[in-house]
């Protein structure tokens, strides 16, 4: 029976289990019968609206992924420090620009972290995305030369997330 | 002493919210504007947390997720606008 | 209360007012629209993201127990600020706000001039 069945029964097993999670932190308890209430709605809300998630995400390397979100999290602290000083500093010597990065992804919700990372991290914000000609447009408060970042940015963020959740698809 | 740290960055996220309320007033643009907006929500949600460790209270955080979910939703809405009710292309 | 804790979360408060007080001084003080939208998606939510941590840790202490509530509001912050930027930055795209003259590549201007190293 059973595998399919079970995929039936459970479609989106990380979106239950972040839900259940959420819900233990909104209720600020651990009791038993918040864990009963929070299991019940992480497993009811994916099973009755699962048509309107068009696919499951599968994360090849878990292992990578914890490293990837460590490495996040302490660029997003070099990049505020970074940004404070480019911001108490002078004004007229910050040199902005625009920036094309051509994109490898290919599905909605890798391009959606690749994006959000980006404007998390160090100077950068996405600004829009072309999906039909395949690129971000992105702008640098302060780029001193915009093939070096535009290079940085694609080896520090889009491959490790390549690697994370679409080799396994192709 | 944690007190009088409390009311002191209070006071600094006070002055950050002027700060933003100038920008909101002479933005010379309509994003300028909407950006002023949503910085002043985050700027709120910030006193809100401080003002419920003031108190000694966790009532107010409900408070403070009430606004950052309505505060994003607000930008979400007005840039929409923007970006469908005037057509350039 | 012990002193360290005390200290502790005043560190993390004074670090969170600091950052959030520079984010809202980039939107006052930098020329450009696009410029000014990199002071509020990045430090003002790292500084509420600092208060948080201080206030997740005074109600640690102060109450039985652990307290995570406060972790949602940050979590949520964290997901909606990149957001809020795109879209906000996509609407002024849009409407062609007037930029810095020495800003490089300005997508509505020059379309062939530095394209071609991207293509």
């Amino acid at each position: 029976m059973n595998s399919v069945t079970y995929k039936k029964l459970f479609p989106h097993k990380l979106l239950s289990i972040f839900m259940l999670g959420l819900w233990l932190a909104m209720s600020n308890s651990i009791g038993l019968g918040q864990w009963l209430l929070g299991g019940f709605l992480a497993w009811a809300i994916p099973y009755f609206t699962q048509a309107f998630w068009p696919q499951s995400m599968v994360i090849a390397k878990p292992w990578l992924a914890l490293r990837f979100l460590l490495l996040v999290l302490w660029d997003i602290v070099i990049a505020n420090a970074q940004v404070a000083v480019l911001i108490m500093g002078p004004r007229q010597k910050l040199q902005p620009a625009f920036m094309r990065i051509p994109l490898e992804l290919k599905q909605d919700f890798t391009i959606t972290l690749l994006a959000n990372t980006i404007s998390l991290t160090p100077g950068t914000v996405t600004v829009d995305l072309q999906m039909e000609e395949g690129y971000l447009l992105v702008h640098g408060l302060h780029v001193d030369d915009v093939e070096a970042t535009i290079a940085d940015i694609k080896s520090r963020y889009e491959r490790p997330l390549k690697e994370i959740f679409e080799c396994s698809k192709t | 002493m944690l007190q009088n740290v409390i009311q002191l960055t209070m006071f600094i996220v006070a002055l950050a919210l002027v700060l933003n309320v100038w920008r909101l007033c002479i933005g010379p643009s309509l994003p300028d504007r909407i950006l002023a907006l949503d910085t002043m929500y985050i700027n709120t949600i910030a006193l809100l947390v401080l003002f419920g460790m003031h108190e000694q209270k966790t009532l107010y955080f409900e408070g403070a997720l009430l606004i950052a979910v309505m505060g994003f939703v607000g930008t979400v809405a007005l840039s929409k606008y923007l970006l469908r009710g005037d057509i350039i292309e | 209360m012990n002193i360290y804790l005390e200290v502790t979360i005043s560190l993390f408060l004074l670090l969170g007012g600091v950052f959030a007080l520079i984010g809202s001084l980039g939107l006052a003080r930098l020329q450009d629209f696009f410029m000014r939208l990199h002071g509020p998606t990045k430090a003002t939510t790292l500084g509420v993201g600092g208060m948080i941590i201080g206030s997740i840790i005074f109600f640690s202490a102060t109450e039985a127990g652990l307290s995570f509530h406060e972790l949602l509001i940050a979590l949520f912050l964290f997901i909606t600020a990149p957001v809020s930027a795109h879209i906000v930055g996509k609407a002024a795209l849009h409407r062609q706000i007037a930029c810095e003259e020495r800003t490089r590549n300005i997508p509505w201007q020059r379309q062939s001039d530095n394209s071609d190293s991207t293509s």
